[in-house]
């Protein structure tokens, strides 16, 4: 289960966003995931749900796009669709082929809420009502 | 208390007043979802590389001999080379006790729960070796050949055991893991003979539809047959750590791993 201690990694990196951007919440994290990075997409939407509590990003909904695995011939050039145990090239079935999509394990953006003012340093966060 | 005159409001919850119109913005990031092991493991890197240190990262399933492997190589390389390990497990000072045994410095990181090796862990174990008097640092990560192939530990090559006990489709079914290999090593090739339903040629058959022209060398770390190709490897790309650096070396010898 490394979708955890990814999810962790992520948070981190969404909360340091929402503090520089002084927002209250964050609530959508949007990435792309590649099926050669070695996450999967569902065990890591488990895994945000276990992370996030307790955090800015506690009702954040988690988006991800599913990268297509494409690879180009360094033979004969040609840009073809691959699958995750067979990147050989389909047209002339080469082995010296460059992956040029598929293990993507990017954070895309992030949607914040509010934002642009600084709250108080005793404030706690948690227990900010929106009136 | 009221709501027209202000006596509700306390030093502490006015900010809630001035509060602006509350909006959703969206910010791109385009960052990878590992950037903080990654820094580490360039920080790593860059480490081993100002010591002229190779970096190997060891992966293979639990069992498939990385121990072993290890344990017969610092007995052929004992008089030529300074070697150092870092041991991953989960629990227990087993492995590195077994290291010791050979005379070579040996760390033990034991994760608990997690499946494998992060680049912090491993800059915990590095400060507590001496690099300057070391040639190869062999990092034998959590035998696990899932996880461990995402975090990248600041290695210079991977190197993935598959051991003849196993599956010969292992490359097909852990394509991650052994897409990232940079040299793969058949073990326990002594036990060959015994086994009907281990074909070599279809395990590096597998391995070349993954589009990976790694070497795939056969041997036996037990009856200390067919190591010659893996140390002579080893011999190189020591050599090749150890040279002065010119500008961009690092990036030559830099792994493919994580590069997303």
């Amino acid at each position: 289960m490394h979708e955890l201690s990814i999810c962790q990694s992520l948070i981190r990196q969404i909360e340091a966003l929402a503090r520089q951007h002084r927002a209250q919440a964050i609530t959508r994290v949007t990435l792309q995931i590649g099926p050669l990075s070695g996450v999967a997409p569902e065990l890591l939407e488990q895994a945000f749900r276990v992370a996030r509590k307790g955090t800015l990003a506690e009702t954040a909904r988690m988006v991800t796009w599913r990268a297509p695995i494409r690879v180009r011939c360094e033979q004969c050039g040609k840009e073809s669709a691959a699958m995750i145990n067979h990147l050989t090239c389909a047209r002339c079935g080469d082995g010296h082929t460059q992956l040029i999509s598929g293990n993507e394990m990017q954070l895309v953006s992030v949607e914040l809420l509010g934002g642009g003012h600084t709250l108080p340093s005793n404030g706690n966060q948690e227990d900010t009502a929106y009136v | 208390m009221c709501n027209t005159c202000g006596c509700t409001i306390t030093p502490a919850n006015q900010y809630l007043l001035y509060r602006p119109v509350e909006q959703q913005h969206t910010l791109s990031v385009l960052n990878h979802l590992l950037a903080e092991n990654n820094a580490q493991a360039a920080h790593n890197r860059a480490h081993f590389d100002a010591h002229g240190v190779l970096a190997l990262n060891l992966m293979s399933s639990p069992g498939a001999g990385k121990t072993a492997l290890l344990e017969a190589t610092i007995a052929a390389l004992r008089d030529e080379m300074r070697i150092a390990v870092i041991e991953g497990d989960l629990e227990t000072e087993n492995d590195a006790e077994r290291i010791r045994a050979q005379g070579v410095p040996a760390v033990q990181i034991t994760t608990g729960t997690a499946c494998h090796l992060d680049a912090h862990m491993v800059h915990g174990a590095l400060h507590q070796i001496d690099l300057d008097r070391i040639d190869i640092v062999f990092i034998e990560n959590v035998g696990n050949l899932v996880c461990p192939a995402s975090f990248d530990l600041g290695q210079h090559r991977n190197v993935v055991l598959l051991s003849v006990t196993e599956g010969d489709d292992k490359p097909a079914k852990y394509p991650v893991m052994f897409r990232a290999a940079d040299l793969v090593l058949l073990t326990k090739t002594d036990l060959l003979p015994h086994l009907d339903d281990f074909d070599p040629a279809q395990a590096e058959r597998c391995l070349r539809r993954l589009a990976n022209p790694a070497p795939l060398w056969p041997l036996s770390s037990k009856k200390m047959t067919g190591l010659e190709p893996w140390l002579n490897w080893l011999r190189g790309h020591a050599r090749k750590a150890s040279a002065p650096a010119p500008a961009h070396s690092g990036v030559e010898l830099s792994s493919t791993l994580n590069h997303a």
